[in-house]
């Protein structure tokens, strides 16, 4: 197999893939950032006591996690612009992974929150602290130490996620892959070079993943 | 204008269903072979080899490090420069499999080193061979850690599907795309195509979360 992958248009795309690296880079961080808050929010809503929000939030929720991420995509993709409304791809796309990944931090922030006993709650609100207080001194801070891994994972999921966005032609790491694949009819160096690359990021997420996990048993052995 | 077009969609429902058929028959086939291929991979995982336990679970930070896409890309475009040449159905059904049999090694792995360790050791006491004490100590035990996850697994292999169609295997997000083409109302489409797969995924779902709700409940109990 060596003796027929040609390195040397590997080294000719070599600008190419790094300038997709980085917009995938960009891509998966934004729609991080904004699946972040729209997890909070959401889970927000789905915990507070108006059902009406609460309903709103579990109607997102189940809806997004119940169908598939490729057709949220074309959903916006092709929906938006019948409403009038036209975004530029990479908008479009961000938009998508924002809703779908804000779906499950918000269900990874509720399990967190709410794996805290409910008698620290209740001291809260016999020392008199209100809602805000008691989020920000009791809840948040022990929550936070719980979803750090599991939001990470998501986040794994996330930039694996984001090579759905070649799709609509958006220019990431699968569609340098697809570029290669099609002006040098090189599918084996194109894509195999597009999944080293996205190893580089998975492993660097799974050992963020792994050195927290260290971090936070220490702290908490600290603490007890 | 909308209702005209509602109409034509109406008109192409067979059109949508016989793409649902496709969807369930590839995921079917891929979760079947997954959990064989899967339970067989974990076992071997959780066990004393230590060679053979390296290597599935590298073979597994692959697999779990690309995306799906990329995947049936290299399947589909690479193999055949191998001389593998598959068509986009079987393509699919081996990309998924192999997907599917990787996420359910590391769930029935971590099910079974999640039996404690006594229950073995009072097994080899009492005369078991190794496939005894796996058939009759472990994997039943096991199975209550296994069960949740492994269901919730199957929502994410019947979603990771619809990949499949971008090498053209007509299933429901194909004939989504198809249809889009021809009747310009991406939200009634797709929103038609995100039904069918809510009518699938969400019922496991729920499942789920109640076998998660339940089993721990017993074992808690214990």
């Amino acid at each position: 197999m060596l003796e027929t992958f040609n390195f040397r248009v590997l080294l000719e795309y070599m600008p190419l893939y790094l300038q997709c690296f980085t917009a995938t880079l960009w891509l998966s961080a934004v729609s991080l950032v904004c699946a972040l808050l729209i997890g909070i929010i959401a889970c927000g809503m789905r915990l507070s006591h108006s059902r009406i929000l609460s309903r709103a939030a579990g109607i997102y929720i189940e809806t997004i996690r119940s169908t598939p991420l490729l057709a949220q995509l074309y959903f916006l993709y092709f929906g938006l612009p019948s409403l009038g409304i036209r975004f530029p791809e990479e908008i479009t796309g961000v938009i998508a992974l924002s809703l779908n990944s804000g779906a499950y931090c918000a269900e990874i922030i509720r399990a967190g929150i709410l794996s805290i006993s409910s008698g620290q709650i209740e001291a809260g609100v016999s020392s008199g602290m209100n809602y805000i207080q008691r989020m920000r001194y009791i809840i948040l801070p022990q929550a936070l130490g719980l979803t750090i891994q599991p939001l990470l994972g998501q986040a794994i999921v996330l930039v694996k996620d984001s090579s759905l966005l070649s799709l609509i032609s958006v220019v990431e790491l699968t569609r340098a892959g697809q570029m290669l694949s099609s002006e040098r009819l090189m599918p084996a160096e194109g894509f195999l070079m597009t999944a080293v690359l996205y190893l580089v990021l998975y492993y660097l997420l799974k050992w963020l993943s792994v050195w927290s996990q260290k971090r936070l048993i220490f702290m908490e052995s600290q603490h007890v | 204008m909308y209702s005209f077009y509602f109409q034509e969609l109406m008109h192409s429902l067979p059109f949508f269903l016989k793409g649902l058929w496709v969807t369930v028959q590839i995921t079917a086939v891929s979760i079947v072979g997954g959990i064989i291929i899967g339970f067989i991979l974990g076992i071997i995982r959780a066990g004393k080899g230590r060679v053979l336990r390296r290597l599935i679970g590298a073979w597994v930070d692959v697999i779990r490090g690309t995306p799906i896409l990329v995947q049936i890309f290299i399947v589909f475009f690479i193999l055949p420069e191998f001389g593998i040449q598959l068509e986009a159905f079987p393509a699919a059904i081996l990309t998924l499999t192999n997907m599917a049999a990787c996420f359910i090694c590391e769930i029935v792995a971590s099910g079974i080193l999640a039996v404690p360790k006594g229950q073995q050791e009072a097994a080899i006491t009492a005369g078991f061979s190794p496939f005894q004490r796996l058939r009759y100590i472990v994997l039943p035990q096991a199975m209550r850690t296994i069960l949740p996850p492994l269901v919730g697994q199957l929502v994410l292999i019947i979603k990771d599907s619809s990949i499949v169609s971008v090498i053209g295997v007509v299933d429901i997000t194909r004939v989504g795309w198809f249809t889009v083409q021809r009747i310009p109302e991406g939200i009634m489409v797709f929103g038609l195509v995100g039904i069918l797969y809510f009518v699938i995924c969400y019922p496991l779902i729920h499942l789920s979360s109640n076998l998660e709700k339940r089993l721990t409940v017993e074992n808690s109990t214990l």
